[in-house]
């Protein structure tokens, strides 16, 4: 069911009732609710942060719970005929139907999370999560007693499958015994399932639990069984709190309110930002001092000045794929084309990404 | 596979499934009197978010499971006002149910999403489904209410001329599901995935709809099919955990594919219908007539 919440009577009025120009209209597609502690929710507080950085400039909406399927179209088609100047799309299979609507609306500028194609009217945004998922591999290489990690995985897309890599390649670094147990649950967001998942992989041995889906069900499955688990997407650290090692944060807030300032001073263009620690566009939670030894938080922030800088690269060779073949030649990084496309578990990966 | 390892699976097994057999079982009986209402999903909405909401607020736990059933009693005794006595279609109004399910638990839980509670030990409720089966299979074919019960979804005009009255069995069979499918959804919020999730029933109440057809409306049936829809998702996690190779999107529309496979065999021969489906399903009761 979709419901829209408008911020927009008051300032209408005022809009109405002065000289000043109308305030421009900032929509927003989300794939949950708000309030699911995760995705959606970290958007939400980015479209806030815009709200009180550009004031009245602009009014924003926001319409949630859309399914990635022919919904979307009808959704954003709705936010483009009731006169939004500025739509972001924040999820990656929103891909299709954002350009659907875009070609139709060529005055009205679209941004689509995650996603690689752009056009005139279309612009891409993206958070290099992966740079936290290194992180979380080295605590979890150290931390891990059984050597095994469960991972449970929303869609194979490569966001998903990038992060799998780029956490098993700095996990397996420090433990070369380290195992890891993928599951797919394909869902974002089913409370029940994603603990399932979570309580199968502990059941198999798993003493970590790392998410890529959308509420904190795995983190507290982990905490009622006893073992770590990294959240997703916020600080869920009141949830779970002898479980949560970290979390990777998303933090789109300074993003959104640069862009929808390019829309009211009239100099927005189209164009792909793929930003990460360096601009504070991922950053990690405060560690988990009780359960995790001084010395690897200082490590982990060790690690983070360094990919801040431009020292350290998750994906930095030599890396090879399953079978073996050399993806990224010793002393190289893999450029982001590759990171983009990311299709294949590099070695050391039992399982295969489901097509 | 070691013994420790099954004896786990096993128990997430259980755990899974236990509110698919609730919300069927409830509205298993519903449907044998005569009465389809799809409005499962929202009715487990309601009763999942009425149940946290009066847990955060009283911390009773069984105040949150009474004041569920109570919250899924009103809503399926909306839907039994408005199909019984007004009429109204009941697949339309169903699903008005469940829109209505799905928007009334959103706006009531919203400030409380994200407000951690305690969970329950889901295990009382897993020995309860179970009983509750068993219960309803013997009231069905042991006892002369039962059998009125029936006789009511197979022929309303029959049983209205021997004297019983065919609403009042039908409201209170729709009350029965109605209750079920608020326990189901509590069991969701309380034991299963303790929290407020918008939404959090994800798509199980269609599932428990669809196990009734699965059943060809037996109550052991719903407990067997349960257990295997529930059972195959949690063994395709296992397998995948183990690193088989493994199309995992098979298997979250397998109950749907199973069901409709179901519903093939048994519309392929008239008699099975008849053997089958509460020939008064879905068909309004006219008094005098």
């Amino acid at each position: 069911m979709i419901r829209i919440i408008t911020f927009l009577s008051t300032f209408l009025v005022i809009a109405f009732g002065s000289a000043y120009a109308e305030p421009k209209k900032v929509g927003f597609i989300y794939i949950g609710p708000p309030g699911d502690h995760g995705w959606t929710y970290m958007h939400d507080v980015g479209r806030k942060y815009m709200e009180s950085q550009l004031g009245d400039s602009i009014t924003t909406t926001y319409l949630e719970n859309i399914p990635e399927n022919a919904d979307a179209v009808r959704a954003i088609r709705k936010l483009a005929d009731s006169g939004h100047d500025l739509i972001f799309t924040t999820s990656f299979n929103y891909m299709d139907q954002t350009h659907e609507v875009a070609k139709d609306f060529p005055d009205i500028k679209f941004e689509h999370a995650t996603g690689y194609i752009q056009a005139d009217n279309v612009a891409t945004y993206s958070a290099r999560f992966y740079e936290g998922r290194m992180i979380e591999g080295h605590i979890a290489g150290h931390m891990t007693e059984t050597n095994t990690i469960g991972y449970i995985a929303s869609f194979p897309i490569p966001e998903v499958v990038r992060g799998i890599n780029a956490f098993y390649l700095a996990a397996s670094k420090v433990n070369p015994d380290i195992k890891m147990k993928i599951i797919w649950v394909f869902t974002w967001y089913d409370p029940g399932k994603e603990a399932d998942a979570a309580n199968t992989l502990i059941n198999q041995g798993a003493d970590i639990i790392v998410q890529h889906t959308d509420t904190y069900a795995p983190c507290q499955a982990a905490q009622k069984a006893g073992v770590y688990a990294f959240g997703q997407a916020s600080n869920q650290e009141e949830f779970c709190p002898d479980a949560h090692l970290t979390s990777i944060e998303d933090i789109w807030g300074p993003y959104y309110a640069e862009r929808a300032k390019a829309v009211v001073d009239g100099t927005w263009s189209s164009g792909d930002t793929w930003d990460g620690m360096d601009k504070g566009m991922v950053v990690m939670s405060p560690y988990n001092t009780k359960l995790m030894p001084s010395s690897l938080i200082q490590e982990a922030v060790n690690m983070e000045v360094g990919i801040k800088d431009g020292t350290i690269h998750p994906f930095t060779g030599p890396i090879y794929n399953q079978a073996g073949e050399l993806v990224v030649p010793e002393g190289e990084v893999a450029p982001d084309g590759m990171l983009l496309g990311m299709n294949f578990y590099v070695q050391g990966i039992d399982g295969e990404v489901p097509q | 596979m070691n013994l420790d390892l099954i004896l786990g699976i096993l128990q997430i097994v259980l755990i899974a499934t236990t509110p698919l057999v609730f919300a069927g079982i409830g509205e298993l009986v519903t449907e044998k009197s005569g009465v389809l209402n799809l409005g499962v999903e929202g009715m487990m909405l309601v009763g999942a978010v009425s149940a946290f909401i009066i847990l955060v607020i009283t911390g009773s736990y069984f105040l949150a499971f009474f004041v569920s059933i109570l919250s899924g009693i009103i809503m399926s005794g909306l839907f039994a006002f408005l199909v019984l006595f007004l009429m109204s279609n009941q697949i339309a109004t169903g699903l008005a149910l469940t829109i209505f399910g799905i928007g009334l638990s959103s706006m009531l839980g919203k400030q409380y999403i994200g407000t951690p509670i305690d969970g329950l030990s889901p295990w009382f409720f897993v020995i309860f489904s179970f009983l509750i089966v068993f219960l309803v299979s013997y009231f069905f074919y042991k006892t002369k209410a039962g059998l009125i019960l029936r006789a009511v979804g197979e022929s309303h005009n029959s049983a209205h001329a021997l004297g019983y009255s065919v609403i009042k069995i039908r409201f209170l069979s729709i009350l029965f599901g109605g209750s079920m499918c608020a326990l189901a959804g509590s069991y969701i919020s309380i034991c299963y995935a303790p929290m407020w999730q918008e939404g959090m029933t994800a798509g199980r109440g269609w599932i428990a709809l669809a196990l009734v057809v699965f059943a060809t409306w037996k109550p052991e049936r719903v407990l067997i099919g349960a257990y295997i829809f529930g059972g195959v998702t949690i063994l395709q996690m296992n397998l995948q955990a183990l690193g088989l190779r493994f199309p995992g999107q098979f298997f979250s529309m397998a109950p749907y594919v199973a069901t409709i496979i179901v519903l093939v065999l048994i519309s392929s021969n008239k008699l099975r219908i008849k053997l089958s489906a509460p020939a008064s399903l879905t068909i309004p009761f006219y008094k005098g007539r």
